[in-house]
């Protein structure tokens, strides 16, 4: 087998594949998204429900129901264990430090304090095909949070979207 | 790659290895040093020496613009041009080189159909009250132009469900296709399911109603003799990349009678007849519908591949496609876990074979396969409606060509089994 494909595919993210964290749809949330990835049908429906004061906002949970292969459901699976219980701002610089490494190419050396089991999906960043896929959740959470944050968020996905 | 002892499968083509000796592509190393194993030609064909020298010895030494140029260059150019539709008319048995149209790619040719249904005046006219009818197997370029065009004229869309095991479901065929109904568009072979579809029984009963059939080729020109005359449509569409020749190139035919009364579709250079500043007129067919500078290289190295596969013989790859899909589908059967998409008889099917791996998602498996060095297609294969009516969301697709060893199939079969290993699901 390919040092590459093993680097693709590290344990921990078939782990997180097989035993997804966070999964399922929970109330209470503020926001409700789904998004879908174009060339290939993934899809995830994420829900965000944010506490505490204005601009001091913490990540009480993030649910989410998604269907795709093992790089988008582990990545979506790590990114809630990130960001639930983080201050929102916090979370977000999670978002962008992951998105960085996506966007790599595989010349990031991830930062394990801030990404975790993030950085287990370090050598997907050298697959561009997949890319997208471990951004899929990613994505989702940032939309989710940033409609709350702006005041526009929807708590209901239209039937056509689902 | 060798053929080894399944070669003797009846139906093969007798010169496999001299064919693929044609495609230099062939004899590529991947990653690691494994050979191509080249499963993804219903997505694009690979291309002979022929089409590549073809191409190149027209850049080389004829290139000028077409039917404009005045000098030596310009007409070898238009020459060559013309000598390419001059050949796939004879690869369609189309009536008149005329009805042969030269569009950018099926989707074009398509949306050409559509948009100029709409914008017609008369008999021909798709208006409010109208209906056009798909089926549930389309690739999204024969849905998403057809969705374009009933939304704006406030027309009706209607499909074909389709079977469970992959077939169009025409119990219903009297109450879809009516007095209503305008246009009947469908694929002739699913390029998801690999289903062949019965084209010329449902252009039979579509033209009893007096609807104008169109069909979509692009997965059956690179493996059925497509005889427009026998098939019963009205417009054949078809893409030059699946058949062997370029990209950027796709084919129209059209019946005369009925492209010489659909308006213009796309306007500039080479479409007109006269201009002035208030109006303009239009050349006749084909190149009122072939506005500006348009495909040439493109259109010589199609002209190349259709003799190529003239040569050859299309029932002769046939054959050759039927051999090979058996013998897959065969040994997908023999893989506990492994469920296919579409019929199970090879002679009721193409070359596409879709399936999907309990417990592995499609692009997972696309993935491992493609570190042994075989090259498939994971996704919705731009036919989700298809994907939903089986309750998946996305598949895996196995495509073969007249270049596909048996040899190949049984490294596709073992990289299958390595890849439930992998993933601790076998």
């Amino acid at each position: 087998m390919s040092v590459d494909l093993d680097s693709l595919y590290q344990e921990i993210i078939l782990d997180h594949y097989r035993n997804p964290h966070h999964a399922g749809l929970r109330d209470p949330f503020e926001s409700e998204v789904h998004h879908v990835n174009p060339t290939c049908g993934d899809e995830i429906t994420l829900r965000v429900h944010l506490d505490g004061e204005p601009g001091h906002e913490t990540v009480s949970d993030v649910s989410y129901d998604a269907e795709g292969c093992s790089i988008s459901q582990a990545a979506a699976s790590v990114m809630a264990d990130l960001v639930i219980g983080q201050q929102v701002d916090e979370a977000l610089r999670k978002h962008q430090a992951f998105l960085e490494l996506m966007q790599s190419r595989g010349t990031i050396e991830p930062d394990e304090e801030v990404l975790e089991d993030g950085i287990a999906f370090a050598g997907v960043s050298k697959f561009p095909a997949r890319v997208k896929c471990a951004l899929l959740g990613w994505m989702a959470f940032k939309d989710a949070t940033s409609t709350i944050l702006a005041g526009t968020a929807s708590t209901t996905t239209p039937e056509e979207n689902r | 790659m060798t053929a080894t002892g399944s070669s003797t499968l009846p139906g093969l083509l007798p010169d496999l290895e001299v064919i693929r000796k044609d495609f230099p592509i062939l004899s590529r190393r991947l990653a690691d040093d494994r050979p191509l194993v080249y499963l993804d030609s219903a997505n694009t064909s690979q291309k002979p020496q022929c089409v590549i020298d073809a191409m190149v010895d027209h850049l080389e030494r004829h290139n000028a613009n077409v039917a404009r140029a005045m000098h030596q260059l310009g007409a070898e150019s238009s020459e060559a041009f013309e000598a390419a539709r001059d050949k796939v008319a004879a690869f369609l048995n189309a009536p008149s080189r005329d009805e042969v149209i030269f569009t950018k790619n099926a989707s074009e040719a398509l949306n050409l159909v559509a948009n100029t249904l709409a914008w017609a005046r008369g008999p021909l006219e798709v208006a409010e009250g109208d209906r056009v009818v798909i089926t549930q197997m389309e690739h999204h370029s024969n849905i998403v132009p057809w969705q374009l065009l009933t939304q704006r004229t406030g027309a009706d869309l209607r499909w074909f469900g389709l079977t469970d095991d992959g077939q169009l479901d025409l119990s219903d065929i009297d109450e879809l296709i009516t007095e209503r109904t305008k246009v009947v568009s469908l694929t002739w072979v699913s390029n998801m399911l690999g289903t062949i579809n019965p084209v010329a029984e449902i252009a039979r009963r579509a033209h009893e109603v007096g609807a104008i059939v169109v069909v979509d080729a692009s997965q059956a020109a690179p493996q059925l003799p497509v005889d427009v005359q026998a098939s019963g449509a009205d417009v054949v569409v078809f893409t030059g990349h699946k058949v062997t020749g370029p990209t950027g190139i796709g084919v129209l035919w059209g019946k005369r009678e009925l492209l010489d009364q659909l308006p213009p579709f796309l306007g500039g250079g080479e479409m007109i007849e006269t201009v002035t500043m208030e109006r303009s007129t239009y050349a006749g067919i084909p190149h009122k519908f072939e506005a500006g500078t348009p495909p040439i290289v493109e259109a010589v190295g199609l002209g190349a591949a259709v003799d190529y596969l003239g040569a050859i013989g299309l029932d002769n790859i046939h054959r050759h496609e039927q051999a090979i899909t058996g013998y897959l589908l065969e040994g997908l059967a023999t893989v506990p876990g492994v469920t296919v998409l579409g019929p199970l008889d090879p002679t009721l099917r193409g070359g596409a074979v879709s399936f999907e791996v309990d417990g592995v998602h499609p692009h997972d498996v696309s993935q491992l396969l493609d570190s042994f060095g075989i090259a498939v297609r994971a996704g919705h294969h731009c036919a989700k409606p298809a994907h939903k009516r089986f309750g998946v969301q996305s598949s895996t697709r196995a495509s073969s060509y007249l270049y596909t060893t048996p040899a190949e199939v049984d490294a596709f079969v073992e990289g299958i089994i390595a890849t439930q290993k992998y993933f601790k699901v076998a």
